[in-house]
C-alpha cells in the first residue's frame, strides 16, 4: 500500500514535470504577414536602424565569407558541432521577410523564432532582450529594407541531443534574464547609453566572457576574457594591466578606427567589429569605452613600461632573431618607417605579445590582417604557409623575450600546431 | 653555409641566414625574374613558389627555406621556348612596363598546378595578393584564363565581387 502510494507520487511527479517541460518548451508561432513594402518604412527610422544595425554588429555574423550581407550561411564552430548563421534579409521563403515586427522583437527579446521554435543562443538574445523599443523597431525597418536574397542557409551540424531544438528552452530557464534596462539614475547618461550598448545591442561579454560546459557565459565571470574563432577575446576589465593602461581617447580610436598606437591592431574576428564601429556617431563609441573604463576590476596598475629591445639569449628566441631579421623587421623593427611615422606601436606595448597566452600572436602571425577594401588601415602579410610550428615558436620566443618582461610562454609549437589545424579547416 | 634547391639544383651559399631568399635569388644565383618592389609583403613583384605554394620572397629568410624546393620563372620556359602561362601573357600583351609580371604568373602557375580548373571567383581571390601599377590585370587575368580554360566572364552578368579579409 505504502509502495503504491509511493509509485502514484512519483509518476505524478514525473507528469508534472512533463507538463512543466511543455509549457516552456512549446511557443506558439506568430503569423507570417506579406512582406511589407521599403517604402512603407520611415526614411528617419531606417537611419536610424542603419545605426542599430552597426551597433549590434549583425552583419558579422549574418554574412558568409565572399556573401551577400545579412544572407547568412557563416559557419560558426562551437564545442557542440557547427551552426550556420539564418538569412536575415526580407526575402519571403528563405529571410525574415514574413516576420511581423512582433515576431522580429520576440526573436530579439526571448529567443523564439516565427514559428515558435527556439533559436540557438550562438544569437546573442540574452544580450540584445535589453535593447529598447525604440531600438527594435528601428533595426526591423532597416533589415526589412534590404535588398532580399535567396539563400538558405545549410543545416546545422550539431551533437545529439542538441541538435533537439526545444532543448534549448532548458537552457533559457537557466541564462535567460528577460527585459530592458532601467538607466541607473546615480550614472550619467553617457554611462547609461554606453552600458545599453555594451551589455545589450553590442553583446561585447557574449565573445570577451569564459563560457561554461553548455555555452552559458559564466556567472560572475562578464568580461573575464574569452575565445572565438580561435582567437583570445581579452578580458576588458583588466585594461589597467596592459603594457600602457588603456586610456579613454587610446579605446575610442581603436573602436573606431581597429587601431590604438599604444596596443596594436585589431585582428581576427574584433575587426569586422571596428569597421562597424566606425560607421556610428563618435558619441556612441565614447559612451562604450566610458562604461567599459568604467567596469575595470581593482588591481594594482603597472607602471607604464618603455619601449624594451633587449638582445635575445636563448637559442630558440636567437633562431627566431634571424627569421624576424628577414620577415618582420621591415615593418616592426625599431628602425622601420612604420614606427616612426605610421603611429604604429612597438611590439613592447602589442596586447597579444604581453598577453598571458601566445594564442593571438600566433594567430597574428599565421593569418596577418588581410586587405579589406577601400577602407584598408592595417595591412600584415600571413605566414602560415612559410613557418612550420618550431620557427613560429621561435619568432614567439624572440618577441616576446626582446620585446617584453613578461614570462615566456611555454607550448608555443604545440598550440601553434593546434591552431594551424583549425585555422586551415575553417 | 646555407643550402637552397631552386629550380631543381641544390646550391651551397655562403651567406647570412637572415638574408631574404629574394637578395639570394638575384644576388647570389643571378635568377633576376623575381623583383624587389616594396619589401613589405604588400605587392607581389617579389613572388616565387616554395614547396608548391606561392610566397613573397621578400620576406622569405633562407634560413627558413630549409629543404623545401623553391621555383622561379626561369623554371616556367625560355624566351625561345616559354611555357603556357609566359605564351599567354604574351599573346595577350599582360605586360605593361613587366615589373610585376614574374610575380604574377608564378601566382597563377602556384594556381594551376593545385586547381588546372579554376572558377572565375578562384582566379580572382587567387590573384588578388599581387598588385600591377600599370593597371593591365584585366589582361593578366585574361592570359590566366586562356591557359585555364576558363571562359571570359559575360560583360552582361553579375560583376564578380571578391571580399578581401572581412
Amino acid at each position: 500500500m505504502k509502495h503504491k502510494r509511493l509509485w502514484f507520487g512519483a509518476a505524478g511527479i514525473a507528469v508534472a514535470g512533463i507538463a512543466v517541460a511543455i509549457g516552456i518548451m512549446v511557443r506558439p508561432s506568430i503569423a507570417p504577414i506579406d512582406p511589407p513594402a521599403p517604402a512603407s518604412f520611415d526614411p528617419q527610422l531606417v537611419r536610424a536602424g542603419a545605426r542599430v544595425v552597426a551597433l549590434g554588429d549583425c552583419i558579422v555574423c549574418h554574412t558568409a565569407k565572399d556573401g551577400k550581407p545579412f544572407a547568412g550561411g557563416l559557419p560558426l564552430a562551437t564545442p557542440f558541432g557547427t551552426i550556420y548563421a539564418t538569412n536575415i534579409t526580407p526575402d519571403a521563403e528563405t529571410g525574415i521577410g514574413r516576420w511581423s515586427r512582433d515576431a522580429f522583437a520576440r526573436a530579439l527579446r526571448t529567443g523564439i523564432g516565427r514559428n515558435g521554435q527556439p533559436l540557438y543562443p550562438a544569437f546573442p538574445y540574452i544580450h540584445f532582450t535589453r535593447m529598447s523599443d525604440d531600438d527594435i523597431a528601428a533595426a526591423y525597418a532597416y533589415l526589412m529594407t534590404r535588398e532580399p536574397v535567396h539563400a538558405t542557409a545549410p543545416a546545422n551540424d550539431l551533437i545529439f541531443p542538441l541538435n533537439f531544438r526545444p532543448l534549448v528552452a532548458f537552457w533559457n530557464v537557466l541564462f535567460l534574464r528577460e527585459g530592458a534596462y532601467q538607466p541607473d539614475p546615480s550614472q550619467s547618461a553617457q554611462w547609461n547609453r554606453g552600458r545599453m550598448l555594451v551589455d545589450g545591442l553590442g553583446h561585447c561579454a557574449s565573445c570577451h566572457s569564459p563560457l561554461n560546459a553548455i555555452g552559458g557565459e559564466q556567472r560572475g565571470r562578464a568580461f573575464d576574457g574569452g575565445i572565438v574563432d580561435g582567437w583570445e577575446a581579452p578580458p576588458l576589465n583588466a585594461l589597467g594591466q596592459a603594457a600602457q593602461p588603456w586610456t579613454q581617447a587610446q579605446l575610442v580610436t581603436y573602436l573606431r578606427t581597429g587601431r590604438a598606437s599604444e596596443h596594436g591592431a585589431a585582428a581576427g574576428p574584433m575587426l569586422p567589429v571596428t569597421r562597424d564601429l566606425a560607421t556610428v556617431p563618435v558619441e556612441d563609441v565614447e559612451a562604450i569605452a566610458a562604461y567599459i573604463l568604467s567596469i575595470q576590476k581593482p588591481a594594482t596598475a603597472r607602471a607604464a613600461a618603455n619601449p624594451l629591445q633587449r638582445a635575445a639569449t636563448t637559442p630558440a628566441a636567437q633562431r627566431g632573431a634571424t627569421l624576424f631579421q628577414a620577415s618582420c623587421a621591415q615593418c616592426h623593427g625599431p628602425a622601420a618607417p612604420m614606427q616612426s611615422i605610421g603611429e604604429r606601436p612597438t611590439l613592447s606595448f602589442s596586447t597579444a605579445v604581453n598577453a598571458d597566452t601566445p594564442r593571438n600572436a600566433i594567430q597574428m602571425m599565421f593569418n596577418g590582417i588581410g586587405w579589406h577594401g577601400e577602407d584598408t588601415l592595417n595591412y600584415m602579410p600571413s605566414f602560415i604557409d612559410q613557418y612550420d610550428d618550431t620557427q613560429i615558436a621561435d619568432l614567439a620566443a624572440y618577441v616576446r623575450e626582446t620585446y617584453t618582461d613578461r614570462p615566456a610562454w611555454s607550448g608555443v609549437d604545440a598550440m601553434a600546431a593546434k591552431l594551424r589545424k583549425e585555422d586551415t579547416a575553417r | 653555409m646555407i643550402t637552397l634547391t631552386v629550380n631543381g639544383v641544390r646550391h651551397t651559399l655562403d651567406i647570412d641566414p637572415s638574408t631574404p631568399l629574394l637578395y639570394a635569388l638575384r644576388n647570389d644565383l643571378h635568377l633576376h625574374g623575381a623583383k624587389f618592389g616594396c619589401g613589405l609583403g604588400q605587392c607581389g613583384a617579389c613572388t616565387v613558389i616554395v614547396d608548391g605554394k606561392p610566397t613573397f620572397s621578400c620576406l622569405m629568410p633562407v634560413a627558413a627555406v630549409g629543404s623545401r624546393s623553391v621555383r622561379t620563372i626561369e623554371s616556367l620556359g625560355t624566351a625561345e621556348h616559354p611555357g603556357p602561362l609566359q605564351r599567354a601573357f604574351v599573346e595577350h600583351q599582360a605586360a605593361q612596363c613587366g615589373y610585376c609580371i614574374a610575380g604574377m604568373i608564378m601566382r597563377a602557375q602556384a594556381l594551376l598546378e593545385r586547381n588546372p580548373k579554376p572558377t572565375e571567383q578562384e582566379l580572382r581571390t587567387h590573384m588578388e595578393p599581387n598588385l600591377c601599377r600599370c593597371g593591365t590585370h584585366m589582361r593578366i587575368l585574361a592570359a590566366v584564363r586562356s591557359v585555364a580554360g576558363l571562359p571570359a566572364p559575360e560583360p552582361a552578368s553579375a560583376p564578380v565581387t571578391i571580399s578581401k579579409g572581412l
